[in-house]
């Protein structure tokens, strides 16, 4: 085995055997991570069913039933839940992400290991939540009798995917401004927060005209979101064009995130 | 054969400030907007005013043999701690090529990555894996490992409830289970009490004799580089100014040390140097009572510490505090001497010089570790973290020789009488 360290690393090269090599240590971090999130509260794997299940009560009260926002024809508890799912595993790993550098300052500073399996790490444990707080809405289909079409079942995985990329490219690029720049971590909730309103959780796509939708596809969040329901509510075809649209954005996004990370990632440890 | 690790024309350099400065994205994006061609230039032509480089490493060319056991010994911001970073890849080189032919296993801290949540069983498995162990691996050594640390009772508690002497206890016996071609350790074995130093140490020289293994040993323990290696580097601003044998390497070292310059680092990139930059020392000189430099007493002498200091923001009141420790434990403060040597309101832009003199009649001969510290009244009387300064082992030890017969065991001598 022969390594050669040099001033510049080839950064355009995605290090697969390298990840491959550090597997434990991904396996370990994850595992830290599951570990101590479920340590920490009280409740343990519960929250993780609490959180969307109250959020999806209030949001079904005030825009619901106060607002009487449109929701395609389903009932709004079970049209909410579905983006709900979908937008908290988002939101949640996004800021998880943009912080995993930072968060794990002492690691970074004082053992090698290909930075990326911190992120990635942080995103698992965020599918762990969405696994178990998709029960939820598997109950809540059983009681509205709502069944998903094959394609909507067989796009799950897609779906998950998708988000799970979305995150993972702009969270590439806000982690690493997040090592460099200070102030990055006090926008960073402001932003996502952003994001939920022009996000179509809270109300269907459909509210915008067929002309201007494509820019919604320009966040990758809302082909996922208006799939999901389509799909797993099995109540109409799914938006085919628009769930293309998300995906290239996303594409979009992973690479910019990830160039930016290869550019700065080795310089990591001298401006934490 | 081929030698295990080559190391040619390294050098590694950081600009000055690069630590300090607090960035805002917010900042850097008006700056844009607001000369977007300026920003655009100064990034092609590069910033690189040469007053504010400064190189940590510079030219270093040297090949390490397997089996070897390398010393890199040099004083604080001599740049030993950035060749180990480099070599484990921690940060990259500026200029140079590095050949590591092995698995490189690098101990810069130990415990690094040790959760508080988790009980120590979790923890062996966390930190295991963070210094590159593999699962099995980890497994294979799990008994070994506890037998080590002397935890068996406390397992399945989080690390969070263990004494302090538990916690580096455990840390320690992980590391020292990591079984890498190469091992690089930066001063580790300055932890715990005594008792478990002696058990690191022994631990250490059982790893550095195993046939096969190659070992680069940064430490301040200059009996513990004498007892492990073979070879020495002795490095000063950043260059390797000596390479041999370990005998000659102390002796040029302890030579080049005499002449009690302190590295006071004025702003430069070091992670040793902590404070709030609000004040600093600007320099700090160690004199004999002829105002000679120098950094080896004998008993009886007394020394001088001229510590010269600029404030950078109002405060008030102005505290120093010379703090000796004996480098035989490195966390055992042999006495720390504090005075307040201003009141009241002390204006931004003012500078001055102290002197303190210290009678080294009661103290025994051996090496001490120097800590200076500075800061306004509130800093002083209720620990805040506004106004202040520290140089923490920033210079070579102080040297206290006897002309009788050496005493070396003890740090004190008390003033006592047969009666």
């Amino acid at each position: 085995m022969e390594l050669i360290i040099k001033p510049k690393n080839k950064w355009w090269q995605l290090d697969l055997k390298e990840i491959w090599v550090f597997r434990d240590l991904f396996y370990f971090f994850t595992w830290r991570d599951v570990k101590v999130k479920y340590k920490q509260t009280v409740v343990g794997a519960l929250w993780a069913i609490f959180q969307p299940f109250i959020i999806m009560v209030i949001f079904t009260i005030f825009f619901g039933k106060l607002a009487k926002l449109p929701s395609d024809g389903i009932p709004y508890p079970v049209f909410v839940y579905t983006g709900l799912l979908f937008w908290t595993l988002f939101s949640t790993s996004l800021a998880q992400v943009s912080n995993s550098f930072i968060q794990n300052e002492k690691i970074v500073t004082k053992i090698y290991f290909p930075r990326i399996i911190l992120p990635i790490s942080s995103i698992i444990t965020n599918i762990v939540d969405f696994v178990i707080a998709s029960s939820i809405l598997v109950g809540m289909m059983f009681f509205y009798h709502y069944t998903p079409s094959l394609t909507g079942l067989l796009l799950i995985p897609i779906l998950l995917l998708m988000t799970v990329f979305s995150v993972l490219g702009i969270g590439l690029l806000f982690s690493s401004l997040n090592v460099k720049y200070r102030d990055v971590r006090f926008i960073l909730p402001f932003f996502i927060q952003l994001l939920l309103f022009i996000t179509p959780v809270i109300y269907p796509v459909s509210i915008v005209g067929e002309k201007y939708r494509w820019i919604l596809g320009l966040n990758p969040m809302s082909g996922v979101i208006d799939a999901a329901r389509a799909g797993i509510l099995g109540t109409r075809e799914i938006d085919w064009l628009l769930l293309g649209i998300s995906a290239i954005s996303m594409l979009v996004y992973c690479i910019i995130g990830y160039f930016y990370f290869k550019k700065v990632e080795r310089y990591f440890a001298d401006v934490i | 054969m081929q030698s295990i690790i080559e190391v040619k024309n390294l050098g590694k350099k950081y600009k000055i400030g690069e630590q300090q400065r607090y960035l805002a994205l917010r900042d850097t994006l008006t700056n844009i907007a607001k000369a977007p061609f300026s920003w655009f230039g100064k990034k092609v032509i590069g910033n690189n005013n040469e007053a504010n480089i400064f190189w940590a490493l510079q030219d270093l060319d040297f090949k390490v043999e397997e089996g070897e056991v390398l010393g890199i010994i040099g004083r604080n911001g001599a740049g030993k701690s950035t060749l180990l970073k480099i070599l484990s890849q921690i940060t990259p080189p500026t200029t140079g090529e590095i050949k590591l032919r092995g698995r490189v296993g690098s101990l810069l801290e130990v415990g690094t990555g040790f959760h508080p949540e988790l009980t120590g069983r979790e923890n062996i498995y966390l930190n295991g894996a963070i210094l590159g162990m593999r699962k099995n691996e980890i497994e294979k050594k799990f008994d070994e490992i506890v037998e080590f640390a002397g935890i068996k009772k406390f397992l399945d508690t989080p690390v969070k409830r263990y004494s302090s002497g538990m916690y580096v206890r455990l840390a320690f016996a992980v590391a020292a289970h990591l079984e890498p071609d190469i091992l690089i350790v930066d001063e580790v074995l300055a932890v715990g009490d005594v008792e478990f130093q002696k058990k690191c140490l022994g631990k250490m020289n059982e790893i550095t004799t195993k046939a096969g293994r190659t070992v680069l040993f940064v430490s301040h323990n200059m009996e513990a580089i004498k007892n492990l290696c073979s070879r020495c580097l002795v490095l000063d601003k950043g260059k390797i100014i000596f390479d041999g044998e370990t005998i000659e390497a102390l002796s040029f070292y302890n030579n080049i040390q005499s002449d009690g310059k302190v590295n006071v680092n004025k702003g430069t990139y070091n992670k040793n140097r902590r404070g709030s930059g609000t004040l600093s020392f600007t320099d700090i000189q160690i004199l004999n009572m002829d105002d000679v430099e120098r950094n080896t007493f004998n008993v009886g002498e007394t020394v001088k510490f001229k510590m010269s200091y600029e404030i950078y923001e109002k405060m008030e009141g102005l505290h120093v505090t010379v703090c000796f420790f004996s480098s035989k434990a490195r966390d055992l403060l042999l006495t720390d001497m504090r005075y307040e040597v201003k009141k009241g309101i002390i204006k931004k832009g003012e500078n001055g010089t102290l002197v303190l003199e210290v009678d080294l009649k009661t103290i025994r001969p051996g090496e001490y570790i120097l800590y200076f510290w500075i800061g306004d009244k509130a800093a002083a009387k209720y620990g805040s973290a506004v106004n202040y300064d520290l140089l923490d082992d920033m210079v070579g030890p102080l040297i206290i020789k006897s002309d009788g017969v050496e005493k070396t065991t003890g740090v004190f001598t008390l003033n006592s009488k047969i009666v």
